[in-house]
């Protein structure tokens, strides 16, 4: 579903971010970890094709499509219906002046997709999210009830894949156990493949097939994630384990 | 990040103010727009027997040169300033704000292009600007509209441009392109809907302005033509007669610094209500 080599991406001249290999496929959970300014997030957003400004290189291949040489067209129609992004602080990320079932509606019919009442409905309660808060403003909804939302978004619009930056970083302990509950199941319900951006060890021992390491834009240790957290081979993959508390 | 419950805080002094500004505003609108059905008099009618009479129960503003009832000529005169009003203020802000809001999300050369030609706009003193226009032009109430428009809408593209370069940086922008929206729906749906606020603000704090200003053009003679009822003309011609006959220059002189004032101060209220270093805990 998403197989990256060699990606490079810069600025002025900068390297932020190296990976030489990430592949993701359907159904499978791969977390990228490191502390910030790692280039984690910078990865990320690079496989969507929203790095502005920055020279990119390498083969980047997400649903098909080869994410450096594609059109702007090609690219917003893999945005969102494909690969969905979810961000670090869900309220923020959802316009202040929009209803959430106004936004969702105007997405699936972005993409042309059907956006009745019952769609919306359906994937709202799939994330266990009352469909009544589909009338609601963002800011008469929680942190946790945002982040669903915008995984509910990421349903509605049939994507295969969420690719999330530190999804739980801003929400509370309970808070976050929901969040990783509703994304687990729905990889298993599902098959949607999960690329999950954190410094949170602990969030990713629980979900993560692979995973992988890095610091200062560089891939530092990849493998499968019991493997890795528990034989960690790099010194600052010890590094950041020890710093769990 | 916990939650902050916050609330405007609205100090009752500016509250107060503000709320008697729009109440004035709403008065000044109602008897601009009912003119025709409660003013005594029609709005042109001459009747030189009864030039110059002071205010009294017939004519409770008095009569002008040529016998007109001030009150009607205000009453109309109120139609003439709040349509101007209006009509500058939409036209500027619907220019500036457009062009504002694209600059400001576009960035790049795009902006720099854009804010070039407002900064040239900007360099010129406005009131001059305005005359030099209305000179050019025929004199006229489209003219002291164009001349105006011309000077005030540099002002929106700049506010609307600083705004939408920080709306343009939110991460509901970015979520919003991830999600495959197309550049000029994000403008028109995120960054638009949310650059307006100050807009708002700066809406109400400038019509008093450009009241003034199309009063002052008519004043100089480069506006309103007679008959057409329109303060600023009312003050001009009624200015020699001060000294003899106050009512033909005061009342007129007085609708204008009412109106300003109101929507001066409703303006400041609503900065007040919409500043975020006002919202506490």
């Amino acid at each position: 579903m998403i197989e990256v080599r060699d990606l490079q991406v810069a600025y002025g001249g900068r390297v932020v971010a190296r990976v030489p290999e990430l592949d993701l496929r359907a159904g499978e959970c791969v977390a990228v970890v490191g502390e910030s300014g790692s280039g984690k997030s910078t990865t990320l957003l690079s496989l969507l094709g929203l790095t502005e400004g920055a020279d990119v290189s390498g083969h980047v291949r997400v649903c098909g499509v080869d994410v450096l040489t594609a059109t702007p067209r090609e690219l917003r129609a893999i945005r969102g219906a494909r690969v969905a992004l979810v961000m670090q602080s869900p309220q923020a990320a959802l316009s202040p002046t929009t209803r959430l079932g106004v936004l969702m509606r105007r997405a699936l019919r972005l993409h042309g997709l059907p956006s009745g009442e019952r769609v919306l409905a359906e994937a709202a309660e799939a994330v266990m999210l009352d469909p009544g808060i589909l009338r609601r403003y963002p800011h008469e909804i929680s942190g946790g009830q945002a982040q669903r939302f915008a995984i509910a978004l990421a349903i509605a619009l049939g994507a295969e894949a969420i690719l999330a930056d530190e999804p739980t970083s801003a929400l509370d302990v309970t808070v976050q156990a929901e969040v990783v509950g509703v994304l687990r199941r729905l990889r298993e319900e599902r098959g949607l493949a999960l690329l999950l951006v954190s410094h949170d060890l602990a969030l990713v021992s629980t979900i993560a097939d692979r995973v992988l390491v890095m610091r200062d834009g560089t891939v530092v240790e990849s493998g499968p994630a019991a493997e890795v957290l528990s034989r960690p081979a790099h010194p600052y993959t010890r590094e950041l384990l020890e710093a769990l508390p | 990040m916990t939650a902050l419950v916050t609330r405007r805080a609205l100090p009752g002094s500016v509250d107060r103010l503000a709320l008697a500004g729009a109440a004035l505003i709403v008065l000044v609108v109602l008897a601009a727009l009912l003119a025709p059905w409660i003013a005594p008099y029609p709005a042109d009618e001459v009747d030189p027997v009864n030039a110059l009479l002071p205010p009294s129960g017939a004519h409770w503003f008095g009569t002008d040169q040529v016998g007109r009832d001030v009150l009607t000529r205000v009453l109309y005169g109120g139609r003439t300033s709040l349509s101007i009003a209006v009509a500058v203020l939409a036209v500027s802000a619907a220019v500036g704000v457009t062009l504002g809001v694209v600059a400001g999300y576009a960035g790049g050369w795009v902006r720099d292009v854009i804010m070039r030609v407002t900064d040239v706009f900007l360099a010129f003193p406005a009131l001059l600007l305005s005359l030099t226009l209305a000179v050019v032009l025929q004199p006229s109430v489209t003219t002291v509209v164009v001349a105006i428009a011309v000077t005030w809408w540099p002002w929106y593209a700049r506010l609307s441009a600083a705004t939408a370069a920080s709306i343009a940086n939110r991460p509901y922008v970015d979520a919003a392109r991830c999600l495959g929206v197309p550049a000029p729906l994000v403008v028109v749906r995120h960054v638009l809907p949310n650059s307006l606020t100050p807009v708002l603000v700066q809406l109400s704090l400038d019509a008093g302005g450009v009241i003034l200003t199309a009063a002052a053009l008519s004043y100089l003679g480069l506006g309103a033509q007679e008959p057409v009822a329109e303060w600023g003309l009312m003050v001009q011609q009624g200015q020699t007669l001060f000294t003899t006959n106050w009512w033909v220059v005061t009342f007129p002189g007085l609708a204008i610094l009412v109106t300003a004032f109101a929507f001066n101060v409703l303006g400041e209220g609503l900065r007040g209500a919409l500043d975020p270093r006002r919202i506490v805990k």
